[in-house]
């Protein structure tokens, strides 16, 4: 098993590695001129001249492409051309409430996706089957942000029992930051007050960015369950005298949520994806709103550090998902060999 | 013909051609079937945001423009981007499969490492810093998708070509002489339709979502252009009021995602009976 994981890692690497070199590529091969842009439209020849000096632009192309290699693997992306602070220390400060939102979507896609594609397989082309279907192809086809405004409309809006925007009350504010997960960090202060109003703060986006994935999960759980139900153990156990309920939550539901476990990997995409557009609408300070104003100011270094990060979280939890499937399942190990 | 009628059995896969036939025919004919077809660019103040009537049957717009006038119209350029940057990534991503597939060696691992890499992170995060780095606009947002949606082609053809390699027939060909090109065209690549078929089905889908998630973020269509995403951003500062100004836009994303999905569904079904839903 070690040995997997290891060579798993290892694996993973290659990739980041190309990242970093495509990013590099992105700034400098595609034509649009960053000096100029920072300098603005009234520049003048020798203003532009002294920006490529600060910035190192005017260094051959190669040399470019040896610091930024240096600059990437000691941690340094660079300062904002727009505030001027370093990329890195912004991204740092808005990476816990992106990983927060997107945790939290997580577990509810798991916890409601998987218990339906059970019960769905279990109904095989009863009506529970025929809702989740439903779920499963809808909640692929919605377009979020369209989901986020309409919930806002609905929920903060007219009804005006949940907050519109922000991750906590200004007036409450931010609980003492330890891990920056304020769900954490409000326990550890002992506030349950502001764990409420995080959890009321987190409702419209966690259920909107959820569902892509509920759908997913849902979908895979089911065909999943099914497959199972066909295997010569099931039958056995069926003959044996266990009951439905033991016999899916014992012998079907492990050997089935394999196939689920590999989904989530993919689904972390998806979420991140989601979380631009979602955090944006929601004003949630993570990285989908860094992004998003790093694309209105035009400020290409914050853009290219925030699709690095989001690679390595990517690689990352791609690695954890294969490691927690082999540990699930331990044929998975054994296959790579 | 036969897997026509096996996905005409399946009610929901047939739903999801006939939605999908239906925006077809609405973006052939938008000019024509929308009541205001002038309102694609002209703006008339004193009508704006109005609620849905019988003159308006989804209400004006923060300019006063016929939004379901603009939905009709919308229909024609979502559909437009969806096929366009379905086919340059097919275009991208057949060829490098097939290739990769086929030969064993350095430039194969090459392209399929470069796969991994453009893989490695979300497609909307890669298209998002393409679109900003090159100017942004409808093209580039176009150029962008395609860009990052050719490795999922790769991998799919990739992944068919080295299953046929090891085929009976493919060795009886090669051994009767035929040419590598003739091999890979006309035999490999009809064996591997149906999985790109299905690939491009989905790709429609998760390409219109896309590109109204650009639309929406300001990197994709510029006004006046009756994107379905620019709509729902333009619509944000009008509510709660003008709550029929971004519902509208919205569903018909919704209807023609769906189709697609239904379809491509439906469609894998057809294509591999192993999957098939109905078991």
């Amino acid at each position: 098993m070690a040995r997997y994981i290891l060579r798993r890692i290892l694996l993973a690497l290659p990739a980041l590695f190309g990242l970093v070199l495509l990013t590099f590529v992105l700034t400098r091969v595609i034509p649009a001129d960053p000096a100029a842009t920072l300098a603005g439209d009234a520049a003048t020849p020798a203003q532009l001249a002294e920006i490529r000096a600060r910035y190192g632009l005017d260094r051959p192309l190669w040399e470019q492409a040896v610091t930024h290699m240096r600059q990437v693997l000691s941690g340094d992306l660079g300062s904002s051309i727009f505030s001027g602070r370093p990329v890195m220390e912004e991204i740092v400060f808005r990476l816990p409430a992106t990983l927060e939102l997107t945790f939290v979507a997580l577990l509810l896609a798991t916890g409601l996706g998987v218990p339906l594609g059970l019960l769905a397989a279990l109904n095989h082309n009863g009506p529970i089957d025929h809702l989740a279907r439903l779920i499963s192809v809808g909640g692929l086809a919605i377009a979020s942000f369209w989901l986020a405004i309409m919930l806002q409309l609905i929920f903060a809006m007219d009804l005006d029992v949940l907050p519109l925007r922000g991750r906590i009350d200004v007036a409450l504010g931010a609980p003492p930051t330890v891990t920056g997960f304020f769900l954490v960090d409000s326990l550890l202060a002992g506030r349950l007050d502001l764990l409420v109003d995080t959890l009321r703060h987190l409702a419209l986006p966690a259920v909107t960015l959820c569902l892509p994935g509920l759908a997913s999960i849902a979908r895979f759980t089911r065909s999943g369950v099914l497959e199972t139900l066909q295997k010569d153990f099931v039958l056995y156990a069926q003959a044996a005298g266990y009951g439905r309920v033991r016999l899916a939550a014992i012998y079907v539901l492990r050997n089935a949520v394999t196939v689920t476990v590999a989904q989530i990997g993919l689904l972390f995409g998806a979420l991140i994806s989601g979380a631009v557009a979602v955090e944006a609408i929601f004003d949630w300070p993570g990285l989908g709103t860094y992004a998003v104003q790093a694309i209105l100011s035009a400020d290409y270094k914050a853009l290219l550090a925030v699709t690095l990060v989001v690679g390595v979280v990517y690689a990352v939890v791609n690695v954890l998902v294969d490691v927690a499937q082999a540990l699930i399942d331990p044929r998975v190990a054994e296959q790579v060999k | 013909m036969t897997a026509l009628r096996h996905l005409l059995r399946d009610p929901v896969a047939a739903l999801g051609l006939a939605l999908v036939l239906f925006a077809i025919v609405v973006a052939l004919f938008a000019p024509w079937l929308a009541p205001y077809p002038e309102d694609a660019f002209e703006s008339r103040l004193l009508q704006r945001l109005k609620p849905p009537s019988a003159e308006f049957p989804f209400g004006t717009d923060n300019l006063g423009r016929d939004i379901l006038s603009r939905v009709i119209l919308g229909t024609r350029s979502a559909v437009v981007v969806a096929v366009s940057v379905v086919l340059a990534a097919m275009l991208i991503g057949v060829p490098v499969g097939l290739w990769a597939g086929w030969r064993e060696g350095w430039v194969s691992e090459t392209l399929m490492r470069v796969t991994d890499v453009f893989l490695a992170v979300p497609q909307l995060i890669l298209a998002l810093a393409l679109g900003q780095l090159m100017a942004p606009g409808l093209t580039t947002a176009m150029v962008a998708l395609a860009l990052t949606y050719w490795p999922f082609f790769a991998r799919t053809v990739h992944a068919e070509t080295r299953r046929l390699r090891g085929a009976l027939f493919v060795d009886a060909l090669a051994g009767i002489g035929a040419s590598t090109p003739r091999i890979l065209l006309l035999h490999v690549l009809p064996n591997a339709a149906p999985a790109i078929l299905v690939r491009a089905t989905i790709g429609m889908g998760f390409t219109i979502l896309t590109a109204a998630i650009l639309g929406f973020l300001g990197v994709g269509a510029a006004p006046p252009s009756p994107d379905w995403g620019l709509a729902v951003a333009e619509a944000r500062q009008h509510l709660p009021e003008a709550w029929w100004f971004p519902t509208f836009p919205g569903l018909a994303i919704l209807l023609l995602v769906l189709g697609f999905n239904l379809l491509g569904d439906g469609l894998r079904d057809v294509a591999d009976p192993r999957l098939r839903r109905g078991r």
